[in-house]
């Protein structure tokens, strides 16, 4: 191989809930340190992409590698190997909401068990500060949070074991256009100063224009458009041309009903 | 008519698939539950919450069953002048069948259904998965200590129920029925053989495993959002409460029919 190896390779990758065909043979590459968006309407199946690729399911078919190791074929033990290369920042960001906000930030260190539950809270601390939280959040329980500072804390604990990918399933959602720029700035920073490579599914613009390198966009299960991200409003693709300018009519929703 | 041949495979089908997906369950939840690494914050904080918390619910059931029961057989028992094996009825009913019994279903309908709505909740808002994203094993994390807490948990539960309900019995024997206090515990006593008690116990044992495999089970296989939980919650009890009858009479069988 003369190109350098890609960091997450996705190849034809199909799955299928019953008769519904979700993913109908993706295929993609992240380069490392790339950021990668993948842009959709709702129920195109790009959550089920991360998903699969997370191994929270096992596509019907396809490969999927990370570093060149092939991650469907791996045994529950080795694939939690696998795993601390990933941090991944939920949509509603999933924080347990049993546990204070500082051990959900060091979850993932506390369980690893190598450090002290004081050291373990005080990097805790030091995460919450990067993602401009003050240190009197670390106590408070998730449920007195703001949706903004959940997306923070959710982010913390996604970048707290250092990964060298981070995934970002609809990181703006929910939040105030504010809120949500402040989000894309940070994980713009987290990427920057981990040097991970993110992979980020999403239908807001503003977001995909702000933290995408490059945008591929997914549509009845497979990847009907990707270039960078400085084409993405003038792709001469008329589906990806109807979705980043939100059209009600175009070749999306005229063929829907099909 | 091949409509109706088809309803009744496509039923048989789907009991088979329940029926061999709660095995496949069990069978991964007791693995877990064996071998390390184990959570001995999370099972002590399951041992209180199912010991400790349970004790009023099941003395007062268990009080009052044991009053009732010297009420009834005294009525009963008088009509053929056999009033005095009201103590011993009353101290063997109880050990036997309803200090296991009434405890199950009571935990079953306090712990089983907050379990189903715990983790079911968790499965809604992506907490599991966030679980298996920080490299944490769900069953270990989650269902054994559950499981191992229920199971170390329910024969404790019994026995003070046993000790109550006796008492219960006492004291509507004594003040109401007017046995002599010293002839009452002596006829307690009597007749009472140790394995009375220890198939109570060892019933409230499986007992314990069934509620919060019930609880795991349909929590952790809930999906929908609030009504999904509400239907694993429902499931988990009325499930519960129906094996919990069930093996009560498997394990009476096994230790008494000769």
């Amino acid at each position: 191989m003369t190109s350098p190896q890609p960091k997450i390779r996705i190849d034809n990758v199909h799955k299928a809930f019953g008769k519904k065909k979700v993913l109908d043979g993706v295929s993609l590459t992240v380069s490392k340190g790339e950021s990668l968006v993948i842009i959709g309407g709702s129920g195109t199946g790009k959550s089920v992409l991360l998903k699969c690729i997370l191994g929270l399911m096992q596509p019907d078919r396809g490969a999927i590698q990370v570093d060149g190791e092939e991650l469907t074929t791996l045994s529950t033990r080795e694939r939690e190997r696998v795993m601390h290369k990933f941090g991944m920042l939920f949509q509603g960001a999933a924080l347990f909401d049993s546990l204070p906000v500082w051990q959900n930030v060091a979850f993932g260190l506390l369980q690893l068990g190598r450090m002290s539950r004081a050291q373990a809270k005080e990097l805790a601390v030091e995460k919450l500060r990067s993602v401009g939280l003050k240190a009197d959040v670390a106590d408070l329980f998730p449920s007195e949070l703001s949706g903004g500072m959940q997306k923070r804390v959710g982010l913390a604990r996604a970048i707290a074991e250092k990964p060298e990918i981070i995934f970002f399933d609809e990181p703006t959602t929910g939040l105030d256009p504010i809120m949500a720029d402040v989000i894309n700035e940070l994980i713009i920073d987290c990427a920057k100063d981990l040097g991970a490579t993110t992979l980020s599914i999403t239908h807001d613009m503003a977001s995909a224009r702000k933290i995408a390198d490059r945008v591929a966009m997914l549509w009845e299960g497979r990847i009907i458009w990707e270039g960078p991200a400085a084409d993405v409003f003038n792709s001469g693709n008329p589906y990806v041309d109807q979705f980043v300018h939100g059209r009600a009519h175009g070749p999306i929703t005229d063929n829907a009903g099909r | 008519m091949t409509q109706f041949l088809a309803l009744i495979g496509r039923v048989f089908l789907a009991f088979l698939r329940h029926t061999g997906r709660l095995v496949t369950f069990s069978a991964v939840a007791l693995y877990n539950m064996v071998l390390p690494p184990y959570y001995g914050r999370t099972l002590s904080r399951q041992m209180i919450e199912i010991g400790y918390y349970s004790l009023p619910v099941v003395g007062l059931t268990a009080i009052f069953s044991g009053m009732v029961l010297a009420l009834q057989s005294h009525t009963g028992f008088a009509r053929f002048s056999a009033e005095g094996a009201v103590a011993t009825v009353v101290v063997i009913s109880l050990t036997r069948e309803l200090g296991p019994v009434l405890a199950g279903l009571m935990v079953a309908g306090r712990v089983g259904a907050a379990m189903a709505a715990e983790i079911g909740t968790m499965r809604v808002t992506e907490q599991i998965d966030a679980l298996v994203t920080l490299s944490t094993n769900p069953f270990k994390y989650l269902i054994a200590p559950r499981l191992l807490a229920a199971v170390l948990m329910l024969p404790a539960l019994v026995l003070v129920a046993d000790i109550v309900g006796v008492f219960g019995g006492y004291l509507v024997g004594v003040y109401k029925l007017g046995f002599n206090p010293a002839n009452y515990i002596q006829r307690t006593w009597e007749y009472l053989q140790p394995l009375d008690v220890i198939s109570g116990l060892v019933k409230a044992g499986v007992f314990g495993f069934i509620i919060a495999l019930m609880g795991c089970y349909n929590g952790y296989h809930s999906k929908g959002g609030a009504q999904g939980v509400g239907s694993a919650t429902r499931n988990a009890v009325v499930s519960a409460s129906i094996l919990i009858l069930t093996f009560n009479y498997l394990i009476t069988e096994l230790f008494f029919a000769q």
